[in-house]
């Protein structure tokens, strides 16, 4: 058995399994190593509690690029597809989005609801067909950077001069201007804000948050899908393509370094002194964790040291998982609903308030939360008559003032039971177990530098072009033989496999050139 | 109502007691925040110094910095072009640093002082690029320019004056070496470096004893013909010795707007402080880029036809100028020593091989009026003032 590979992906995350299968399915010899005992990075399925499992960390699907679940046959059954949102009200009265209508608000309102979708899906459909490309570089002469670039400024110029216009008003924007200017709902305003911030260090009024809302449409228009059995499905479906292909998937084998000699990428060492050799390391970790703890900041240069120093990288969100003795009551909420997806972000200026403290290392005394009952779609994950409520909460922030320890998990998760309480005065009495994954946690079970789903901030600053940093942006980092292939590539996190496939073509086509 | 006037903020050197002591034309100006003499005297008489006897320069305003630590090798082999492996305690190295994209943020002189300390010496600061590059190294970079009290002693009598100060054993110094002395109880270091392209040396010393070197320095240079120097003078020494300039020869990486107006060490020729054998080092990916596909800029030593200095000239390839201009001049100077007009210039390449014949439009004043000439200029490799003494142990005494 030789220990030299063509290539090794550092990390089982959907994205490298991704890129380990498209590379194995071209012939190559591929090694996948990874640190925990499952695969799938954090799109896992975990038992949080005795008979209680739930996805750990992406709980919702809504990104599965089709050119990825093509490419690689995969065999995925649903539990629920193109779920609701429903936009909890104390009151009972509250606001549903399906797809391009809402109900529960002003004939008004739900009008420009049809517009406003069908305008931000127009402009999403651009973004998506620009997720499965690497993105070109700019100042090259290369051939295939000027053709991407060229389509890029054609393809917006060809939505039209009104959408053109409206499309370069709005990509920096920030989405409360926008959704105060077409709406009067303030569940609606909510909960559309909620959909732009989650997994974000930013509010509805950060400047951005127009673009991490279309990102979040780019997927599949906005429908949000679940995996039968959870997300580990997605991951094992994965790692099945992977191994089918021939790649080799080890677990439990965390990647102590990536081993740099004479000026290039040669191969990795694991933490157990285990060696393995190869001329092609593809890492799935965070670019920081990547370039400054894998590789080691000295040997790459300073500017691109640096350059990935500054990344700003610190989650905001956390995973709640509550282990229920039955589903909670919900006033206006029928049973058939608690397969959707409810919300709790009242309003627009609700979830700037809960932002304001994570600006200052605080978490939020009135969080927002994205609500899931897996378990009323899919019986295999909690005992029968009993529930899982999945939920992101935030504000969260990573460094919290004083730092993470129980005490402080305790009290916050005290914080969100109060917060659902609101909604479901029937909650707290029926918790039997919880777990609460703040992004401290997400950094160390799920060794995700900072705990940001995205790996890395999805602003402006760190998007296309320039992500995860300048010189940096085609997967290819300025080390011979490093590539990126994670959420901190373009074109970021999500359950996608968009930057594990992009990594995958170019490092293929790279070959082909050579 | 009374206006609170506020202390200019200019700082004076150890020497300033000294030099104020000798100066009278009163011609000062500011580098990095010192007052700085043009001249002392009379610069004609200052260069000469240089050349004939000995000068004596205050270099406290130079930029020090302190690196030190377990990684400082290691440190300074990634920020500077060249191999500094080589470089063992007591030996001092020219180098130059580029950033990501191999173009030049400044030159220096490095010394090994002992056994991983190092000081970095350079004429701007680079406080904020020195602490980027110690990410992931353990290294502590201390800014030190005014705990050091220097002054460059250059010229044919500078090893005699030193040695009639008592310093023993000097003779064995090496250019580019350094040794430490005590100076009345303090701890003086003596390199065999400078700017002059001569025999000379440059002291450190801590600033509480920089008068008591300066009084013991000039009575020891007395007989030798020791004198105090300015800017002025020092600048058509660093000409003839063929030397860069910051803001002259090259702007600084980190003080560039434009694509295209900083220069790689390539382009400076400085091809020689570039090792590519080592596996990285800040600029590495961009020279070797540029080392495959060749460069655009050239720098140039010319040695230019009559006695009008080129100042700020174009270079043309021809003598009528009709393919355009390849280039212009970055320093110019009748050089009195070799007797020749010479200038440092920066051209397009495939022009300015050694040996290449340019031309060189020179505009010079007469009354007022304007004229121009064309003067040819002869592309040359050595540097126009070179003497052997620079470079013999022991010097031998003038």
């Amino acid at each position: 058995m030789t220990d030299r590979y063509d290539a090794i992906v550092v990390g089982a995350g959907h994205n490298g399994l991704v890129c380990a299968a498209l590379l194995a399915k071209a012939g190559k010899s591929v090694l996948v190593l990874e640190a925990n005992a499952q695969v799938g990075g954090a799109a896992v399925t975990r038992e949080f509690a005795d008979g209680y499992s739930v996805s750990a960390c992406a709980h919702l699907l809504y990104q599965l690029q089709p050119e990825v679940r093509k490419e690689l046959k995969l065999a995925l059954e649903m539990s629920a597809e193109n779920m609701a949102t429903i936009a909890l009200a104390e009151d009972g009265q509250h606001v549903r989005l399906s797809g391009e209508s809402v109900a529960g608000v002003s004939e008004q309102d739900a009008d420009s609801y049809r517009n406003f979708h069908r305008r931000m899906t127009r402009f999403s459909d651009l973004l998506r067909k620009y997720q499965n490309k690497a993105p070109p570089r700019l100042g090259r002469k290369d051939f295939r950077d000027l053709l991407t670039l060229g389509q890029l400024g054609l393809d917006i110029r060809r939505l039209g001069k009104a959408d053109m216009r409206e499309f370069l008003r709005l990509i920096g924007m920030n989405i409360h201007d926008e959704l105060d200017e077409r709406f009067d709902s303030p569940l609606l305003k909510g909960a559309l804000s909620l959909d732009a911030v989650l997994g974000t260090h930013l509010g509805p009024r950060s400047p951005n948050t127009i673009m991490t809302y279309l990102y979040r449409l780019a997927g599949d228009h906005g429908r949000v899908a679940s995996p039968k059995g959870g997300m580990s499905r997605v991951s094992d479906e994965l790692a099945r393509a992977a191994r089918g292909a021939g790649a080799t998937i080890r677990t439990s084998m965390p990647v102590q370094r990536i081993i740099v000699e004479n000026g290039r990428v040669t191969g990795v060492a694991t933490e157990d002194g285990a060696r393995f050799d190869s001329y092609q390391v593809i890492s799935n970790a965070d670019p920081k964790r990547t370039v400054m703890q894998l590789v080691g900041a000295r040997h790459v240069e300073t500017g691109f040291a640096q350059r990935i120093n500054h990344l700003r990288a610190s989650g905001n969100a956390a995973k709640l998982h509550l282990a229920l003795d039955g589903l909670p009551t919900i006033t206006g909420v029928s049973k058939r609903d608690f397969a959707e997806r409810l919300v709790i972000a009242p309003d627009e200026h609700y979830v700037e308030r809960a932002f304001n403290p994570a600006k200052y290392g605080e978490t939020s005394p009135r969080p927002v939360v994205e609500i899931t009952f897996p378990s009323f779609r899919d019986e295999s994950l909690a005992p029968t008559g009993k529930h899982v409520l999945s939920a992101v909460v935030q504000y969260v922030p990573y460094g919290l003032k004083g730092g993470w320890n129980d005490a402080a998990k305790d009290a916050f998760t005290q914080t969100v039971v109060e917060t659902l309480s609101s909604y479901m005065p029937d909650i707290a009495k029926r918790i039997e177990a919880s777990e609460l994954l703040t992004p401290a946690d997400i950094e160390r079970e799920f060794h995700i530098t900072g705990g940001h789903w995205h790996h890395a901030e999805l602003t402006l600053d760190q998007f296309l072009f320039v992500r995860p940093v300048s010189g940096a942006a085609q997967y290819r980092m300025p080390l011979d033989g490093l590539y990126l292939c994670g959420a901190g590539a373009h074109p970021g996190g999500g359950v996608s496999g968009a930057a594990g496939r992009n990594a995958a073509r170019t490092i293929l086509r790279g070959e082909k050139a050579a | 109502m009374k206006v609170q006037q506020v202390h200019q903020g200019r700082l004076k050197s150890p020497f300033y007691s000294r030099l104020a002591e000798l100066d009278t034309v009163n011609e000062w100006h500011q580098w990095k925040g010192y007052s700085s003499a043009d001249a002392l005297y009379c610069e004609d008489t200052e260069y000469f110094a240089i050349r004939n006897a000995t000068a004596v320069f205050d270099l406290t305003p130079m930029t020090k910095y302190r690196i030190s630590g377990p990684d400082a090798m290691e440190f300074l082999n990634r920020f500077v072009t060249r191999d500094m492996a080589k470089i063992r305690p007591g030996r001092v190295a020219y180098a130059v640093w580029c950033d990501d994209q191999g173009q030049v943020i400044d030159d220096g002189t490095i010394f090994h002082l002992r056994e991983g300390e190092y000081r970095l010496c350079s004429q701007e600061r680079h406080y904020a690029w020195l602490m980027a590059a110690t990410i992931g190294f353990d290294v502590t970079i201390t800014h030190e320019t005014e705990d050091v009290a220097s002054l460059a002693v250059q010229g044919p009598t500078s090893f005699s004056v030193l040695d009639k100060l008592g310093l023993d054993g000097l003779d064995a110094l090496k250019p580019f070496g350094l040794m430490h002395f005590d100076f009345e109880g303090r701890e003086l270091m003596v390199s065999r470096t400078g700017f002059t392209g001569d025999l000379g040396y440059e002291l450190w010393i801590e600033p509480d004893a920089a008068e008591a070197l300066w009084d013991a320095l000039f009575a020891a240079g007395e007989p030798y013909g020791i004198r105090a120097i300015g800017t002025h003078a020092l600048e058509l020494a660093r000409i003839e010795a063929g030397f860069l300039a910051a803001y002259m020869e090259f702007l600084p990486a980190d003080e560039t707007v434009r694509t295209g107006r900083s220069r790689s060490p390539l382009e400076l020729g400085l091809d020689w402080l570039v090792d590519f054998k080592k596996p990285n080092f800040n600029g590495r990916r961009a020279l070797a880029e540029e080392k495959r596909n060749g460069s655009t800029w050239r720098l140039v030593k010319l040695d230019i036809e009559g006695n009008k200095p080129a100042h700020h000239s174009y270079i043309f390839a021809n003598e009528k100028g009709s393919k355009g201009e390849i280039g212009f001049i970055t320093s110019a100077a009748w050089s009195p020593v070799c007797k020749q007009n010479i200038a440092l210039g920066t051209v397009r390449t495939p022009h300015g091989k050694v040996g290449d014949s340019v031309w060189v439009e020179v505009y010079y004043q007469r009354e007022m009026h304007w004229s121009r000439a064309m003067a040819r200029a002869t592309v040359v490799d050595k540097p126009f003032w070179f003497p052997p003494r620079r470079g013999v142990t022991p010097p031998g005494p003038y």
